[in-house]
């Protein structure tokens, strides 16, 4: 994890209110593992203080990128940025996923929306080619699958209306998948927290394991304020851990999706 | 040039510490910064047992500032000890412990098992977080209560005594005096301020606690102020809180009478701050011929 000024190399528009991202880092750069983030300090914004994490989609030997979505006052600003700009990054944070291992159980990847991004790298240092099953509202909201096929996965997309591949919920494909596979499989998943949740009960059903990354409104980023935990199973009892350190990546059966009373 | 401050019998290599609650336990910052830069490192409130906090969201973003519900999650003094102290005993600089209770006796408890442990800085006495239903803000909000607390700590420990004051009383000098004359060696001015933000879309609280408490420089007048009614009140020194981002902010809140400083929000957002408020102090003497830091300290003409 390294605190440094990075130098903007690309911010252009992927599709709709899509971002891509493209910074200059030549020492985060080979640190960073498939599920973690970057903890970024868009420095244009002035009254607006806090970083705003963000999934790593890719990273090369002195460059990494993010695919963000503009949703709000900082990612607005963020997409106003050019080339030759500069932001405040720490990174690579956060415990990531487990990436799969030749022989081992063939992994399924589950993403929803700009969680796709955050799937990228670890569907590229895997062994194992699995499929990815991505959802969205719309078809403007299916991400890089031009990537994942370049790297011979499998892409399988659903869109809410019907717009792009099947029409309906990311989980119908996977459970058709599941219902249908013989071997050991593993799942991974990103997203919004309703399909992460419906991805935790899947996985329990079919009695399979998987990986989590979770989402919880962050503030440091690197495990000191408390404000992102969730509760995750200890021993018999329960504890709040953090999604920037101890996630963003949960083994989904350790997760409490209630708070216990 | 001199940087360094005593507070009662704590010696600071120089005036800048952290603002307990925005700095972990040392550990996480330590991978950032050299931790040993600083004047001393303020660890996160601790009370006996272990705590599990609020439910989440529990901080927001608000303009030039944040409101924070965390409720004093903590591992207690045990855990503390065991999964903590190891790293922060190993510092060159002092460690000062938040500690808190919901009762006289569970803070002077705490006090009396780190005046054991051995090592330890200083207690910073809790008395102010907004955030938790028992505890906390009412003993720092009634000089009576106040006085107990800080007069059952100074029973149970030879350590010096930070107490930590509330913003939300009508007039600080008061509740100040109560804390000196009780046996504080310093007083840390100030914590969060009581707040809400509500989103509009939803009609629903943004924070799960629904109220929390407002920091960053959102806050730094309101904080100047409380530090300059507190600094006339006592003869104790202060350690001055509340949107520090800058040496600037820094030295004003020395100006208005505090005598060491504290940075809290900014350490999320940037945890360089601290060196950059010291490297900026420095410059700042520097630049202005003053020998020594506590020069500084109350030394705005309020006169014209």
């Amino acid at each position: 994890m390294l605190e440094q000024t990075v130098t903007i190399v690309a911010n252009e528009r992927d599709t709709d209110q899509y971002f891509r991202l493209v910074l200059r880092a030549p020492q985060i750069a080979p640190l960073i593992q498939p599920g973690q983030f970057a903890h970024v300090r868009i420095t244009p914004l002035k009254d607006a203080l806090l970083r705003r994490p963000f999934s790593i989609f890719q990273a090369g030997d002195d460059t990494f990128s993010i695919l963000y979505k503009n949703v709000g006052k900082g990612t607005d600003v963020l997409s106003r940025m050019a080339a030759g700009e500069e932001l405040s990054v720490i990174a690579p944070l956060g415990h990531g996923f487990t990436v799969p291992t030749a022989g081992g159980e063939t992994p399924f990847l589950i993403a929803g929306g700009y969680g796709m991004a955050a799937m990228f790298l670890l569907a590229q240092r895997s062994p194992q080619k699995g499929i990815v099953f991505v959802g969205g509202r719309r078809r403007v909201d299916i991400l890089c699958e031009k990537e994942f096929a370049a790297i011979g996965w499998e892409v399988r997309a659903t869109t809410e209306d019907g717009s792009h591949g099947e029409k309906g919920l990311v989980t119908h494909p996977l459970l058709a998948e599941l219902k249908r596979s013989a071997g050991p499989v593993k799942l991974f998943a990103c997203g919004p927290t309703p399909m992460l949740k419906a991805i935790g009960k899947i996985a329990a059903d079919f009695n399979v394991p998987a990986e989590l990354s979770m989402d919880e409104h962050m503030c440091c980023g690197v495990g000191t304020c408390l404000a992102c935990v969730i509760p995750v199973r200890a021993g018999d009892a329960w504890e709040y851990q953090r999604t920037c350190t101890e996630g963003p990546v949960f083994d989904a059966r350790q997760i409490l999706w209630e708070l216990p009373k | 040039m001199n940087l360094s401050v005593k507070l009662g019998q704590l010696v600071m290599q120089n005036p800048v510490t952290v603002a307990s609650g925005t700095f972990g336990y040392g550990a996480e910052y330590a991978r950032l910064i050299d931790l040993n830069q600083l004047g001393a490192v303020t660890v996160k409130g601790i009370r006996l047992n272990p705590v599990p906090g609020n439910p989440t969201p529990r901080t927001a973003e608000v303009t030039s500032g944040m409101l924070n519900a965390i409720g004093l999650q903590g591992p207690g003094v045990d855990g503390f000890i065991k999964k903590y102290w190891p790293f922060l005993s190993t510092l060159k600089v002092p460690t000062i412990i938040n500690i808190w209770g919901t009762t006289v006796e569970e803070y002077a408890e705490v006090a009396r098992r780190f005046d054991a442990l051995g090592g330890v800085g200083a207690l910073e006495l809790n008395v102010s977080c907004p955030n938790i239903k028992e505890g906390g803000a009412q003993f720092g909000t009634d000089p009576k209560l106040l006085a107990q607390v800080v007069a059952a700590c100074r029973q149970a420990t030879t350590l010096p005594l930070i107490t930590k004051m509330s913003p939300n009383v009508p007039n600080i000098a008061p509740l100040a005096k109560a804390a000196e004359d009780a046996g504080s060696d310093a007083l840390a001015v100030t914590n969060s301020f009581p707040a809400m933000a509500i989103d509009i879309e939803t009609r629903r609280p943004k924070l799960a606690n629904i109220t929390g408490g407002l920091t960053g420089p959102a806050i730094k007048p309101i904080a100047i102020k409380l530090v300059w009614e507190a600094s006339k009140a006592v003869k104790i020194p202060i350690i001055g809180m509340g949107g520090i981002q800058t040496a600037a902010d820094a030295i004003e809140f020395l100006m208005a009478g505090a005598t060491a400083v504290a940075v809290g929000t900014a350490n999320f957002y940037e945890p360089q701050t601290t060196l950059q408020v010291i490297a900026g102090l420095r410059d700042f003497m520097a630049r202005k011929n003053i020998a020594d830091v506590r020069e500084l300290t109350g030394s705005f003409q309020p006169g014209k």
